[in-house]
């Protein structure tokens, strides 16, 4: 789960961190007033997206009218797809230097990885290509935590007459990072101003796994891949137009990508994970089924701990509601029951993978 | 697991001990099992808030093979885990895996039975019913398994690709590999150089194409970056080492005839 910029600046507050004075607003007229208060203010657009900046989302003001009216441009605008609907009006502070400081999970040394570069403000992807000595990369021992000298070590790379205050900010980070179960806590940039250091941004991916005891709220968009995952189901929503329920995610995969194989996109990812019931299966068919799009819909299901008759019991249930043509394969633990079970419906059994990715794509196609 | 050959001597669940299940004997504890039963290897069904827990208790109690299905474990308790197991004698298989299995012998895992047959093909897999796919195709085709194992689907885990190559190019009972990877990280590619040094030759089967960055596909670990972790570099990289590629399950099994 992603925290919005001004979440994520309300925790390094409370931890610590300095952040610029800002206020949340979604009124134009409110960045006028805090003009006033501030003097000059930047306005930045509080979407789920990197770019603001280049897509014109951020903007400076140097008095109240100024910032009303960029105020007002900047909520109205969408970006890579997003609207803006809120704003973080904050006092300026003029960045001398820009430096990077980000702390991530190394999956392969299985242990957090922190990563500092005195030249930030840019994606430290962007920074890796062009200057990757300019990086310097420290892993932590989850067990022991983080090292006064490692902090020392890396605060003093970026700036040897302020390390002190910077290596405060990296241990405060760490806490952040550990204690909000964090797979990513990034400040880019860490500017070094006339008023001090300040995280001008801050950026917190939450660990999914973890929010059972994080107290975050997911916003309530009413997305499909919202209710798949109250229903505890995987799902993304792609391009195409062949609906796909699948149990297990490399299986879902491995049938997206033969869908393509045989021509076809497919118009979302569904995983409905192990152990898939008889409720599940109907309230995967009705997510599925409910993107416009969708021409076909292919079903694989591969059963272990699933059951294939609870899933064909599923499937019957919301057959009357589907105008669309249903592939089916059913293989693995009660497959014979839950194939005979739909034999007298109109539906298309199949038996392999392979042959249910071909069809699905050929029914979809036949009315073009 | 039984009725696949794996002998089960004890189970625990905090509270339980005492009480039996199938005649198999309850205990509170790994520690006060393994005074009595010395079992070797541990397979873990506890939910994802307290599995950690389960892992470190199995790992204090010295098994050796400790195999967790659980999916949804927090991955700062896995980096835990994992610095942990470091210093110790267990091996962790997992989490969020189906576990491992070896015809004809045992199971410690949740693979259907009926899928598997004996014979020399090893698979490592970081996915659950993809694995059972493959092996079901291999072995109506008449190509038994060595082993099957479950790496699981986590974007930290306690035994990696290059691990459980190691192993079986080691094993005379196998004699080629199948490896099944997906998007995000680097498992596969880390696991490059290693194969090139293996004396059996090993197809790769990595799934995600379809996927797009950024978005977590179920697994995960299954997630990918613009620029890192795609299934298309990953098979670029793999091809790029002369290293077989299938395209699909159908033809894992075309290339392992090929090579049998």
């Amino acid at each position: 789960m992603k925290l919005y910029e001004y979440d994520a600046k309300e925790i390094f507050k409370r931890k610590g961190i300095p952040v610029p004075e800002g206020i949340l607003i979604s009124d134009p007229g409110d960045a006028g007033n805090i003009a006033r208060k501030f003097g000059k203010v930047v306005i930045k657009a509080q979407v789920m997206t990197g770019g603001r900046g280049k897509a014109g989302g951020i903007a400076k003001a140097s008095n109240p009218q100024e910032a009303y009216q960029s105020a007002q441009r900047i909520l109205g605008m969408s970006i890579k797809g997003l609207h803006v609907n809120k704003l973080l009006v904050e006092e300026y502070k003029k960045p001398d230097k820009e430096m990077y400081l980000g702390i991530t999970i190394d999956r392969a040394a299985k242990c957090p990885l922190i990563m500092v570069s005195p030249e930030g403000g840019i994606d430290i992807e962007e920074i890796a290509k062009t200057s990757p000595q300019k990086i310097m990369k420290m892993h932590i021992n989850p067990l022991t935590g983080i090292h006064d000298y490692q902090v020392r070590t890396l605060a003093k790379s970026l700036n040897k007459d302020k390390s002190v205050i910077i290596a405060d900010i990296i241990k405060k980070l760490y806490r952040v990072f550990i204690g909000y179960d964090c797979t990513l806590a990034e400040i880019n940039p860490l500017a070094d101003t006339q008023d001090g250091i300040f995280a001008l941004d801050a950026k917190m991916v939450i660990d999914d796994n973890a929010l059972f005891r994080q107290d975050f709220r997911e916003e309530e968009t009413g997305s499909l891949e919202e209710t798949a995952r109250k229903n505890g189901m995987s799902y993304v929503e792609l391009d195409g137009d062949i609906g796909c329920i699948v149990n297990g995610a490399g299986l879902a995969m491995a049938t997206l990508d033969m869908i393509k194989q045989y021509g076809g996109e497919p118009a979302n990812f569904m995983d409905v994970r192990a152990g898939a019931n008889e409720e599940q299966m109907k309230n995967a068919l009705t997510i599925v089924s409910s993107n416009k799009k969708v021409k076909a819909i292919i079903i694989n299901i591969f059963g272990g701990l699933t059951k294939c008759d609870e899933v064909a019991r599923g499937i019957i249930d919301v057959i009357p509601e589907l105008n669309v043509p249903l592939v089916i394969r059913l293989a693995g633990t009660n497959e014979e029951e839950g194939r005979t079970m739909l034999e007298k419906y109109h539906v298309t059994l199949v038996s392999s993978s392979e042959e249910a990715a071909s069809e699905v794509v050929r029914l979809g196609h036949s009315d073009k | 697991m039984q009725e696949f050959g794996t002998n089960i001597v004890a189970g625990v669940t905090p509270g339980k001990g005492g009480s039996e299940v199938y005649g198999i004997p309850v205990f509170d504890s790994v520690s006060e099992v393994a005074g009595k039963t010395n079992p070797n290897a541990s397979v873990i069904f506890v939910p994802p808030k307290f599995a950690a827990d389960a892992i470190f208790e199995a790992i204090d109690g010295g098994i050796e093979l400790i195999v967790c299905i659980t999916e949804g474990i927090p991955v700062h308790d896995m980096m835990r885990v994992c610095s942990y197991l470091d210093g110790s004698s267990s091996r962790l298989i997992g989490p969020n895996c189906p576990g491992i299995t070896t015809p004809g012998e045992s199971k410690v895992g949740i693979m259907p039975n009926s899928i598997h047959r004996p014979g020399n093909i090893g698979i490592v897999s970081r996915s659950g019913t993809l694995t059972y796919e493959i092996i079901d195709l291999l072995s109506k085709n008449g190509t038994g398994q060595s082993a099957s194992v479950g790496i699981g689907g986590d974007p930290v885990n306690g035994t990696s690709f290059v691990e459980v190559l190691g192993l079986f190019e080691k094993d005379p009972k196998t004699h080629a590999v199948v490896l099944v990877g997906e998007i995000g990280g680097t498992a596969e590619e880390d696991s490059i150089g290693f194969i090139k040094q293996m004396s059996k030759p090993v197809i790769g089967y990595i799934v995600g194409i379809s996927a797009p960055p950024g978005k977590t596909m179920g697994h995960a670990g299954a997630i990918a970056s613009a620029g890192s972790g795609t299934a298309l570099e990953k098979i670029a990289a793999f091809e790029k080492a002369g290293i077989l590629v299938a395209k699909s399950p159908a033809e894992i099994v075309r290339k392992v005839n090929d090579i049998l």
